[in-house]
């Protein structure tokens, strides 16, 4: 066993699978001689090779075109937005060109493009951004969002592996923050489109992804003295949605909350309240309520973000209200 | 050699140009009639209301289609081109059969996409084509990626993209071009200046004269030629395709041309000055300047063209016959195939009650 930082975890497997298949490479800006803004694939340029991690212009719409193409001809191309926000400027050509290719044309796509979100960090507007929904509504797109260094391990090699074009989001304010013991020796492959439980509970399920699932353990604990006991359901996959475990948390607590950091019309948590609605709806004993950043950019100043973004504390004041019910 | 002063014996017939020989020159006719007689019957269908969306005609434009494609390699894992909407003539060279235009066009389920797609959108990589979206530049960076594995494999296989006067203005064009620029990939880049961008004029969509100026500030090997003389587009694509295998990375040819159709056929053309049509039409046809230059320099007898041309007739005629009454699909095959994995897109509730 080893301790191992987010990012470390997602080195490791990133470093694993390019040793694994030789199909598999790295194209986006600056990860090749400088290793990525993050330092996410440091050395990899001197240890796998100029021409499988490929340095490229500012052009997120030639770097995920050419990764489809690449991916047509048999390749497992892994593309880098260098920060997530902009991923925007390859909207059309996710949505439109990769997410369509399979069931327009039969053509198999198996890309992952990966690139570091989320705020708590200072960023502001360009550099804070949760993409999700925007690519939720996308039939071909899988998304996953792992918050944990085995996940971020796990999910990294199950996305390239995957037939299916894949959008790997990876929190920023977990790169390293988050340290896991890891085994070595052992292949970690986090299934696509399976939920996790983080923390069993028994009178409130708090559904959530990414960076809020620490904020949502956090807030048990406190909860746990004098509150409801809490069950976390870290959803891993965002598309699919693992809708069994969701089912099922549900059935169990009969109270939701929905946690995200994202902004909330339109965000994951309205998809979730319907599906609950639509599946579990005599299960439930109170409104499934939502915690999500408020809608506006995200800004730049501590006291702006602090208080746009939901906290630990917005959670505990939340699920006692829901508990109270 | 003026046109019309036809040489009577074979001993003075000049020497074909580009390395071509006499059934290659045959065989590029063959898939210029082949594209006008397909897209004739298209009409007629259209008329029927059996073509269910729209129908682009690449009326004026064969030439370059066919001659450009017809320098690549083709045969199975060869040469990829990537065709736009006006390049049903390449798709031919390249081994898409008519019928599969057809079944496309009338959205059967026997067709190339089973009826998700319309027109010529569906692709066959063995062959050599990938389908375009509608997306215009898009597939630029698609090719620079198709054309990237190339390279890293080191095979010494080559792409042509499409592009259209028009799609020179889309971001993906240029992001594309530069980035295919940078890795020196193996791609050609056929621009096709046909003076309209659906209504829009070429002065309304850059300030440029020659679309081949913005490819030369990318640093990208460029030149201009007369779109509709088939020979200048196969020699200049058959130069630039070569380039390219040989390591020299990407060569762009802007092919001068005109759209005498509308953008669609429902486009009643009211922009376009009908003398300016009629002046294409009666000029500059490229099968007309083809057919004129087989006969007066002796390449063709005028019999063999009319013998290709009754065969086109008859294989449009036969792959009609074999299609035109066939289904649509079945409406719960619009569920499968969105994933490898899972398999199919779920049925919802209401469609069981």
């Amino acid at each position: 066993m080893a301790e191992v930082t987010f990012l470390e975890a997602l080195r490791q497997g990133l470093s694993e699978e390019m040793e694994r298949d030789e199909r598999v490479f790295m194209l986006g800006e600056d990860i090749g001689a400088y290793g990525g803004a993050f330092k996410v694939t440091d050395g990899f340029q001197k240890k796998f090779g100029a021409a499988r991690v490929i340095d490229t212009p500012i052009s997120e719409a030639a770097i995920v075109g050419a990764a489809a193409g690449a991916a047509h001809m048999g390749m497992r191309p892994v593309a880098e937005m260098q920060f997530i926000d902009f991923i925007s400027c390859a909207y059309d050509m996710l949505t439109n060109y990769v997410a369509t290719a399979r069931y327009r044309a039969g053509l198999a796509t198996p890309i992952v493009v990966r690139g570091p979100c989320g705020g708590y960090v200072r960023g502001g507007p360009f550099h804070s951004q949760n993409p999700e929904a925007a690519f939720l509504h996308t039939p071909g797109l899988k998304i996953v969002y792992p918050a944990t260094a085995r996940d971020a391990k796990g999910l990294i090699k199950a996305s390239i592996r995957d037939d299916d074009p894949v959008l790997y989001l990876e929190h920023k304010w977990l790169y390293r923050r988050i340290k896991e013991n890891l085994p070595e020796g052992e292949e970690i492959l986090t299934p696509i489109g399976q939920a996790r439980i983080a923390r069993e509970g028994k009178d409130l399920s708090i559904i959530t992804y990414g960076a809020t699932v620490w904020k949502a353990l956090e807030a048990a604990d406190q909860l746990a003295q004098d509150g409801p006991s809490v069950e976390v359901l870290d959803l891993r996959t965002l598309l699919p949605l693992d809708d069994d475990a969701i089912v099922t948390t549900v059935k169990k607590t009969g109270k939701v909350l929905i946690v995200h950091e994202d902004t909330r019309t339109g965000g994951l948590a309205g998809e979730i309240t319907a599906r609950i609605n639509e599946r579990a709806f005599e299960w439930l004993d109170g409104p499934i309520m939502r915690v999500t950043a408020h809608d506006v950019p995200l800004p730049y100043a501590p006291t702006l973000e602090d208080y746009v973004l939901p906290q630990t504390e917005d959670i505990v004041k939340a699920a006692r209200w829901l508990a109270k019910y | 050699m003026p046109p019309h002063s036809v040489p009577d014996t074979r001993s003075e017939t000049p020497a074909i140009p580009a390395e071509l020989e006499r059934p290659q020159l045959l065989e590029m006719y063959r898939y210029l009639r082949l594209t006008r007689v397909l897209e004739e019957r298209l009409v007629a269908l259209y008329r029927q209301s059996k073509v269910i969306g729209g129908l682009f005609r690449s009326l004026g434009q064969e030439g370059e289609s066919v001659a450009s494609a017809y320098a690549l390699e083709r045969g199975r894992h060869r040469d990829i081109l990537s065709p736009l909407i006006r390049n049903l003539g390449s798709m031919l060279v390249m081994g898409a059969r008519p019928i599969e235009i057809l079944r496309q066009y009338m959205a059967k389920a026997e067709g190339p996409t089973g009826g998700r797609e319309l027109n010529v959108h569906f692709n066959d990589l063995e062959k050599g084509y990938l389908g375009q979206i509608s997306h215009l530049g898009d597939m630029v960076p698609v090719m620079a990626g198709i054309t990237l594995t190339f390279k890293m494999r080191g095979e010494p296989r080559v792409g042509l993209v499409y592009v259209g006067d028009g799609a020179t203005s889309t971001g993906s064009f240029h992001e594309g071009l530069n980035f295919a620029a940078v890795q020196r990939c193996p791609l050609v880049v056929i621009a096709e200046y046909n003076h309209w961008a659906y209504s829009t004029p070429p002065e309304k969509q850059f300030a440029v004269k020659d679309l081949a100026d913005k490819a030369k500030g990318y640093g990208v090997h460029a030149v201009t030629v007369d779109g509709n003389d088939v020979l200048a587009v196969y020699a200049a694509t058959r130069y630039a395709v070569e380039r390219a295998r040989r390591g020299k990375g990407v060569h762009f040819i802007e092919v001068k041309t005109y759209r005498r159709k509308g953008h669609a056929e429902h486009d009643d053309q009211s922009y376009q000055p009908k003398d300016e049509i009629e002046r294409w039409a009666v000029e500059n046809d490229p099968v007309d300047r083809y057919v004129k230059q087989l006969v007066a320099n002796g390449w063709a007898e005028e019999s063999e063209l009319a013998e290709i041309d009754q065969a086109a007739k008859d294989e449009i005629d036969q792959a009609t016959d074999a299609c035109v009454n066939d289904p649509l699909p079945q409406p719960e095959t619009a569920l499968p195939g969105v994933y490898a994995h899972p398999p199919a897109a779920e049925r919802l509730w209401f469609r069981g009650l």
